[in-house]
Order: structure tokens, then C-alpha cells, then sequence
């Protein structure tokens, strides 16, 4: 499962992402490098502001409508950074789709459903307006939806928040796409309905043998679904590798804190664990390294340089001066 | 539905039902109900040949016969304030509908291209909205000549303005919900987005403000009319004809007093009018 195994469908490589308000530069992504295979589930996780939603839309071209993109995102070997939107919006939805976090508002709430799938089909495909129904209830029904063909006239508005969000996923797969980019598609939802959209996303996932990249801030949520996953803070990765192994042993102190900060098996009214401090905001990140000023393992090697993203074993990739040491003693 | 609680169907009907059973929407529907067809069939409606003229009966109080009087030329009053209703209803609607179309177009444009387009657009209604719109409004005729047409492409140019600014300022506020998003990222084209998700729901205040337009219009064209420059006597207009009666305000009230009258009532209902759609057409979450 390693993200080795697999040719990549979608490489990122040192992607910034600036923007700019009132003439000062607020840099949201610096340097961010990964890659997605084909049935690959990346878990990109951290707190909120870390980045990993403006990763997302500079990937889709969304991003770039407000602020500077540089760096490179290859998809199947051709740069999306630089490509003109006439030729993006035919990948756009068509190979890459994605879905939001709130699905109350990602509906137009003005058209039915049926509508608002065949729409992609049409955006996308050749098929017949009968051909477009047809898929369109066939998707319906793939999302679980019941009684999908009597729904297609419905309105956003008549369906429940989880509902909303199985026919968004429904719209944003009707092309067939080979990679979906999941910005938080389960935070708005409880906590029962969370684990049936998961559990939906990483079913078809297999079946369309569809790449998936899944921003969330929940790591009990990651170690259910990624294979990889990277881990954000400030705009940069600091961590990255196979889940179970970055779970099992993480390196970075920013890691190791968002697990403590995990609820896990405690007993009652214990005090619950939290990083000290707040992220910094963009516009007065430090000169070292942006974690220092929380971090427990601080030297005096991060308050001077930021470390950079460096090989630590075959699979796996940190960002720090001085990391956790792993179980078998070794530093990392 | 295989729900049976669950009823569909019964939504938007409750929604109109809800709507009509505020008095204040409903008579303001009547008003222009009623108005619209004074305008369209007004010889079925007016006792009179608007423009008959009879010296024997001139400057009449109103009398069963003449329930609104006569003017100073014996034509009915009532005949004239009915077929006045075709001019002033045109009014309403071709002062406002070319305004509208543009304005929304612009607006919805601006609103979602931003850039160098709004920094100019922004330019532009600063330089309208500081000046009363009347006189531009009279400026422009003055420029064009006197006459139903002209005043109609004057109110035009001045009137897209605040339609544009309406549009602009909602399609922001509605590129902020992630279906706008949603549409790029689904690779639609800029125009479908635009024109298929963004304007309809961006509409409703512009509609709400269209009715309220639509009475400001009439006004408007009736005080350019009362002024000499909007519609031209003998043509039956209200601006026209509270203007032939101003002469006589003391001694024959009733030819300023009438057309007057219908002004308010016109007005209070596309006010009315205005207000009830506001309800009906706001879209749900």
C-alpha cells in the first residue's frame, strides 16, 4: 500500500500557494509535495488554517482565482498549474471531482437533484438525455440513496444533511472521474452518519479504482480510511507516510501532540490533552521552525533554520530537527 | 414517495398559501391585477371616448354622470385617468425591463469576474448614484428630445446602474456558498455558472426592487410628463393630466386630485406587491 508500489495519477511537487491581503503576502501553502496512485486513499490532516483545504482548491484551479500558485501539480503528466481554464475545466470534474464540507450550502438550492447530476453528464459526457437520467438514477442509487428514480425531481432542501452530502458525491462521480479531492466531506455531519459517508467514499473508491485525497482534521478518521497520510501545520507537511506507521510510531512532536489530543479509553472527567498554544497566523510566522514556539522538543537548531522535509526511511518523511525516537531507539 | 409523512408536492403550494394570506400582499396582487387590466382592455372599462371633446359640458364636478368630472374641454375625466392607465402601465414596465436586463447581466458579470471590470463598474456608480437620478434622468431627455421613447432609453441609462449594484453585491455574497465553488471545480463552463446557478439565486432582491422601480417609474414618468418632457398632451397621461388641471387647483380640484389618486394606488401596490414576493421567493437553505 505503500504510495511507492503504484505509479502516482496525481504528483504535487514544492506547490505554494500565496495570498494577499491588503498588499501583505499570507503564504497559505509552502512547499507541499505528494502523490496520489490510482485507489489510493491520502489522509491530509492537521488543525484548521494548516493549509490542507487551500491544497486541495490549488489543486482544482479554485485556489488560483484569489491568489498566486506556483510549483507544479502533475496529473498524469500534465502541469494543472499553468494550464489555461479552457483546458483545466476538461479535467475538471470529468478526472478530478470534489466534494465540500458543507453540504447544505454545495447544492444549488434552486435545482433538483436530477438536474444537478445529469448537469455533470452533460458538462462531460455524450450521452443522450434518457442516458443521462439512467446514470443519474444509477448513481443515486450507488450513494444509497432509496427510491432513487422518484428523488431525481426533489429539491436540495427536501433532503437531510447527510442525504445532501450522498448526492453530492453522487454529482461529483457521475463522470467517472479517476481521483476525488474530499475537503472535510464528513465535519459537518453526526457522528453515525459520518462513518456510512466514509464508509460510502471508500467503498466506490475501490470499486472505481478511484484515487482519493481526504482533508480532515480527525485522525481517528484517518487511521480508518488512508493508506498514506501527510500531516500539515502552518501551510507545510511535516510528517508524511503510510498511516499505520506514522500512527504507530509518529517522529514529528506536532504529530505525536494531535494524538494525544485523541479521546481515547480515558477514564471520566480526566482533563482532556491539548497543544500549548495556538498555530501562528500567517502573517507573523517565525524565521525557524513554525512548531517551535509549541513545541516540547525544541533546540535551539529550530528556533534558527527551518528543517526541511527529509527521507527518514524508505516510506516515510519528516520535518524535524530533532524527532521522536521510535520505540526501538533509534532517532529518526 | 415511500415516505408517508413525507409530502413534497405540498412545500411550494404552502409557501403560496402562506403568502396570500397576508392582506398586504394579497391586495397589492388585486391592485396590480386590476391595473394591468384597466391597461390592456381600457375602452371596456371607460364610459367615454377619452378624447371626446364637449364644450357644453366643460369643467364639470363629478356627477353621477361624470363620477370623476370634466376637463376644460368636456372630455371625462374618469375615461382619461382609465386610458391614461395603457401609458403609465408601459411606464412602469419599458422604463424598468431594459434597466433590469442590462443591470442584471452587468451586475452578474462583475460580481463574478471582479478584476479590473469592478474597479471600473465600482468607478461608474459612484459617478451615477452621486447625482439625483431626476436630473440625469432630464438631462439625458434634454440631450434626446421630449417624448415617451427618449424618456424611456433616459431612465435606461441612468436606471441599469442600481440593478447592476443590486446583482453584483448578491452574486458575491452567493460565490460564498460552496455550490459556486462546486460548478468550477464540476468544470462547467463560466457562463453556466453565471447564468444557471449564480443568477437565479441571486435574483430575488433584484425582483423585489423591480416592483419598487416599477413605481418610482411612474412617478417618475409622470412627473417628466407633468414637466413637458415625458408623454405630450392630448395624450391621456397621468403627469400630463394633473399638469392640465394645475391651473384650476381651486376651482376644479378634481383634474389634479384624480390622476393623483392613481398614482398612489398604483404605486402602494407594486409596493405591496414587492414586499409579498420578497417572502415567496426567497430560496431554502
Amino acid at each position: 500500500m505503500g504510495m511507492n508500489n503504484k505509479t502516482p495519477i496525481l504528483e504535487i511537487e514544492a506547490l505554494n500557494t500565496t495570498f494577499y491581503r491588503n498588499g501583505q503576502a499570507l503564504p497559505a501553502v509552502r512547499e507541499v509535495s505528494f502523490s496520489v496512485a490510482r485507489g489510493e486513499v491520502l489522509g491530509l490532516v492537521g488543525e484548521s488554517g494548516s493549509g490542507k483545504s487551500v491544497t486541495l482548491r490549488s489543486i482544482m484551479g479554485l485556489a488560483r482565482r484569489y491568489g498566486d500558485v506556483s510549483g507544479q501539480v502533475r496529473w498524469q503528466g500534465r502541469d494543472l498549474v499553468p494550464m489555461p481554464d479552457r483546458e483545466l475545466r476538461l479535467i475538471q470534474g470529468r478526472e478530478i471531482a470534489m466534494i465540500f464540507q458543507e453540504p447544505m450550502t454545495s447544492l444549488n438550492p434552486l435545482l433538483t437533484i436530477g438536474l444537478q447530476i445529469e448537469e455533470n453528464l452533460l458538462a462531460h459526457t455524450n450521452l443522450s438525455r434518457a442516458a443521462r437520467r439512467d446514470r443519474a438514477i444509477e448513481m443515486l442509487d450507488l450513494v444509497g440513496i432509496p427510491s432513487a428514480a422518484q428523488r431525481l425531481k426533489d429539491y436540495p432542501h427536501q433532503f437531510s444533511g447527510g442525504m445532501r452530502q450522498r448526492v453530492m458525491i453522487a454529482i461529483a462521480l457521475a463522470a467517472n472521474p479517476k481521483l476525488l479531492l474530499a475537503d472535510e466531506p464528513t465535519t459537518a455531519l453526526d457522528v453515525t452518519i459520518q462513518a456510512q459517508i466514509l464508509d460510502l467514499i471508500l467503498r466506490l473508491a475501490e470499486e472505481m479504482e478511484m484515487g482519493v485525497v481526504l482533508v480532515t482534521h480527525d485522525l481517528g478518521v484517518v487511521a480508518q480510511t488512508c493508506d498514506n497520510v501527510s500531516v500539515m501545520y502552518a501551510g507545510r507537511i511535516v510528517e508524511q507516510g503510510p498511516v499505520r506507521n506514522v500512527l504507530r510510531e509518529p517522529r514529528h512532536p506536532y504529530t505525536v501532540g494531535l494524538m494525544r489530543s485523541v479521546p481515547e479509553n480515558l477514564p471520566p472527567r480526566t482533563p482532556l490533552y491539548s497543544i500549548q498554544g495556538v498555530p501562528p497566523s500567517l502573517d507573523t510566522l517565525p524565521s525557524g521552525c513554525a512548531f517551535a514556539p509549541r513545541c516540547s522538543a525544541c533546540v535551539e537548531a529550530c528556533v534558527q533554520g527551518r528543517p526541511d522535509l527529509s527521507r527518514v526511511t524508505d516510506t516515510r518523511h519528516v520535518a524535524c530537527f530533532n524527532p521522536v525516537i521510535d520505540a526501538k531507539g533509534n532517532a529518526a | 414517495m415511500s415516505d408517508a409523512t413525507y409530502n413534497p408536492v405540498a412545500q411550494n403550494p404552502s409557501k403560496w398559501r402562506q403568502a396570500l394570506r397576508k392582506p398586504g400582499f394579497v391586495a397589492g396582487l388585486m391592485i396590480i391585477g386590476f391595473s394591468i387590466l384597466l391597461a390592456v382592455f381600457p375602452g371596456a372599462f371607460a364610459p367615454y371616448d377619452p378624447n371626446a371633446i364637449d364644450y357644453l359640458a366643460v369643467r364639470q364636478p363629478p356627477s353621477w354622470a361624470h363620477p370623476f368630472g370634466t376637463d376644460l374641454l368636456g372630455r371625462d375625466s374618469l375615461s382619461r385617468v382609465i386610458w391614461a392607465y395603457q401609458v403609465n402601465m408601459q411606464m412602469a414596465v419599458f422604463a424598468t425591463v431594459f434597466a433590469l436586463l442590462i443591470g442584471v447581466v452587468i451586475g452578474a458579470l462583475v460580481g463574478y469576474y471582479r478584476g479590473i471590470a469592478d474597479l471600473i463598474f465600482g468607478r461608474v456608480v459612484d459617478a451615477v448614484i452621486t447625482f439625483p437620478f431626476l436630473v440625469l434622468v432630464i438631462a439625458v431627455v434634454a440631450v434626446l428630445g421630449p417624448g415617451l421613447i427618449n424618456m424611456y432609453i433616459a431612465i435606461t441609462v441612468v436606471g441599469w446602474v442600481y440593478y447592476a449594484r443590486l446583482m453584483r453585491a448578491e452574486v458575491i455574497a452567493q460565490m460564498g456558498n460552496d455550490y459556486a465553488a462546486a460548478g468550477i471545480v464540476m468544470g462547467y463552463s463560466d457562463r453556466r455558472i453565471i447564468f444557471r446557478h449564480l443568477l437565479p439565486n441571486a435574483i430575488t432582491p433584484v425582483i423585489v426592487y423591480w416592483m419598487t422601480d416599477m413605481a418610482l417609474a411612474i412617478l417618475l414618468g409622470s412627473s417628466l410628463g407633468y414637466l413637458g418632457l415625458g408623454a405630450q398632451p392630448p395624450q391621456a397621461e397621468w403627469g400630463v393630466l394633473i399638469a392640465e388641471g394645475r391651473n384650476f387647483i381651486s376651482t376644479a380640484w378634481w383634474l389634479s386630485l384624480m390622476p393623483g389618486i392613481a398614482i398612489v394606488l398604483t404605486g402602494l401596490g407594486f409596493s405591496l406587491l414587492g414586499d409579498g414576493l420578497a417572502d415567496l421567493l426567497r430560496p431554502r437553505g
